[in-house]
């Protein structure tokens, strides 16, 4: 069993950053994520593994840095919230393009404009559909606890070095800020110069003369060259799409009506599952975990055995198309939100449930 | 029919004087014949030869005219984001300390969009190299105003001159980051002439040998000429150039060794 504390979302994710060997954090102070570059700063990893931590002079920078990092074989990271992950779209999109892996880390807070510091999860679309200009994707997981942040910044860089691809933990206000039970997974040493040569020959390190120079770059002003780069691209992301879907059910077995929530709108329909079963009502939930590549296949099949789905999502309705996408017509699918940093409250979920979808 | 220029019967090894330098990729540039960015390339990649630092470098270049720099260049090379090749570099120099770093940024790259990272990695006293090509112009879109375009001076997005009361005035961003602590060495050079192309050779060497001590930021400018923005012959645009862009843009050292360098007054022409 790994090492076990007691520690906010912020600083689990932080913690499990320089435990998965981490090379370079750099960041802009916004809340409520805060907490990652404050932890990082105390901790002085640039002391015991070498990890370089940066307050840089704005997200713009930050991203920035990150394509600098990441284009030298780094594994490099970054976290803000959502006006600031606004301002990186330009750096991710180049990051997507050029092909380079790093973690990114989005503590949602309402919006639009300034919104609120208050937990959201309205930046669904920017996140999942792209986000910047051009066609590309990035991988991005969805946790709903403390243990999931630390999880997923591990994981988070395995697929981001698998597939040279930015991947984005979308985490909201409330798992950033509330403090659980972590099980910290053992620390991985950092890659030397050397493994790191080998491991991404692809990066720029340095020409040595037994090989051509390397060009780290999104730009290919020919346009039959550039249909080539989406190309290649596409072909990437339909693989993603084939391998690493990540979904939860619970209770689904012998549900006749499902709940479909990510993060923590999930951890509150699993309260809202338990009053609506008291109640003799039969529902499950169905909680994706990769919100891209999205569990399409898992949705559609589970849609043909329920009565209907109720997708409770902290937004005005983003991922409710995803799933209607999936599901098609075969099944009743309405949404229940709240919106700007209102956190539903666990019946207000069970009477939606049973008004627009039981009752209506 | 017309002779060849080059008579293939001199290209014998006893007859050269002069070469490509290994690091540049034998291909044609995509400059504009004329114009400064190539010199500057040249210079650049004879300096990295000599010091024997191909395997060593990593180099940054920017969105303008130079975005290609990296298929010339025959190192290792990122194309940052319009402005953002201080970022990139910070990153880089940070987690290779053992690499040596620069970025190529032109003027609207380096003193419009890229502002704040360009100040804020000079105020850091980062330890790379900036390489800063001030042609007063956005060449690559077409020869709109740029931030260090001369006042009354004509351009796509100022076609009566730039009018300093509407447009704002000319920046020079150069004198701005040698105020900066984390500056060493702050330079502005030509490559028209011979003499200048050897002069900014030196401020290359020097500044690259800065960052074998990791003194901080070591800034080199270079005043060049945009000979299609400025719509002007390549001989026309080094006269002008010598006549409007020196007087307000004064060649020299400007900071050596982390200290302020007593300014020649400088003749403005406002
Ligand atoms: C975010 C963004 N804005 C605008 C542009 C368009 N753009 C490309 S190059 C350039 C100006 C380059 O001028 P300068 O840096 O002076 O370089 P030069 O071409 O003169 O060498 C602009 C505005 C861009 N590529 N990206
Ligand atoms: S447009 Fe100007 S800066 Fe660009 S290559 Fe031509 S002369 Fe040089
Ligand atoms: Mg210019």
């Amino acid at each position: 069993m790994g090492e076990l504390r007691l520690m906010k979302g912020n600083e689990a994710v932080a913690e499990a950053a320089i435990r998965a060997g981490c090379d370079g954090y750099f960041g802009y102070p916004i809340t409520p994520q805060s907490e990652i570059m404050e932890y990082l700063m105390s901790e002085k990893p640039y002391e015991t593994t070498g990890m370089v931590v940066l307050q840089a002079e704005s997200e713009v920078a930050s991203i920035n840095m990150l394509y600098g990092g990441a284009g030298t074989g780094k594994r490099v990271m970054t976290s803000s919230s959502s006006p600031g992950i606004s301002l990186m779209q330009e750096g991710i999109s180049y990051m997507a393009g050029a092909e380079l892996p790093a973690l990114l880390v989005n503590v949602v807070r309402g919006g639009p404009g300034l919104g609120t510091i208050q937990p959201s999860q309205a930046d669904y679309f920017q996140s999942v559909k792209g986000g910047g200009h051009g066609d590309y994707k990035i991988i991005v997981l969805a946790p709903a606890s403390v243990q999931e942040m630390a999880d997923f910044a591990k994981l988070g860089f395995e697929l981001a070095f698998k597939y040279r691809t930015p991947v984005m933990i979308q985490s909201d206000g409330a798992i950033g800020q509330m403090m659980e039970k972590v099980e910290l997974f053992d620390p991985i040493p950092r890659r030397t110069e050397e493994e790191l040569i080998a491991q991404c020959p692809w990066a720029a390190t340095g020409k040595p003369k037994n090989r051509d120079h390397i060009i780290i770059t999104s730009l290919d002003l020919d346009p039959a060259g550039q249909e080539r780069v989406n190309l290649k691209l596409q072909a990437k992301y339909r693989q993603i799409e084939e391998k690493e879907v990540l979904f939860e059910e619970i209770s689904c077995e012998d549900a006749e009506y499902v709940f479909v929530a990510f993060g923590l709108s999930a951890r509150i329909c699993q309260k809202s599952i338990d009053m609506a079963r008291a109640q003799g009502i039969k529902v499950g939930l169905f909680r994706p975990i990769t919100l891209y590549p999205f569990p399409t296949k898992q949705i559609a099949a589970l849609a043909k055995k329920v009565k209907g789905m109720l997708v409770v999502e902290m937004n005005a309705g983003q991922m409710i198309e995803d799933v209607k996408l999936s599901a098609g017509c075969s099944v009743k699918i309405e949404h229940y939100g709240r919106f700007g940093g209102i956190i539903p409250a666990p019946d207000e979920v069970v009477r939606a449930l049973e008004k627009q979808i039981i009752g209506g | 029919m017309e002779e060849p220029f080059v008579k293939t019967d001199i290209r014998k090894e006893e007859n050269i004087v002069y070469k490509r330098t290994n690091l540049l990729v034998d291909r044609p540039l995509s400059y504009c014949p004329g114009c400064g960015h190539g010199v500057v390339h040249r210079m650049l990649m004879e300096t990295l030869e000599e010091m024997g630092l191909q395997d060593k470098t990593i180099g940054v270049s920017p969105v303008g005219c130079s975005v290609l720099a990296y298929d010339f260049m025959n190192i290792d090379m990122l194309g940052a984001a319009h402005g953002r090749a201080p970022a990139l570099a910070t990153a880089i120099k940070r987690m290779w300390p053992n690499r040596f770093v620069f970025t190529y940024q032109g003027d609207g790259d380096l003193a419009a969009i890229g502002t704040a990272e360009t100040i804020h990695a000079c105020n850091r006293g980062e330890n790379f190299v900036i390489i800063f090509i001030n042609n007063g112009i956005y060449g690559m879109t077409g020869g709109q105003m740029a931030p260090t375009t001369l006042p009354n001076m004509r351009s796509s997005t100022s076609p009566y001159g730039r009018d300093v009361s509407i447009m704002g005035h000319p920046l020079k961003m150069t004198e701005l980051v040698a105020q900066l602590p984390g500056t060493y060495y702050v330079t502005r050079q030509a490559v028209h002439t011979p003499s200048h192309v050897r002069k900014t050779k030196k401020a290359l060497r020097k500044a690259f040998e800065n960052q074998k001590n990791n003194t901080g930021i070591s800034f080199v400018e270079v005043v060049s000429n945009c000979n299609s923005g400025w719509k002007m012959t390549p001989v026309q645009s080094n006269k002008w150039m010598e006549e409007n862009m020196f007087p307000f843009y004064p060649l020299g050292d400007i900071k050596v060794d982390g200290k302020l360098v007593e300014q020649k007054e400088a003749v403005t022409k406002e």
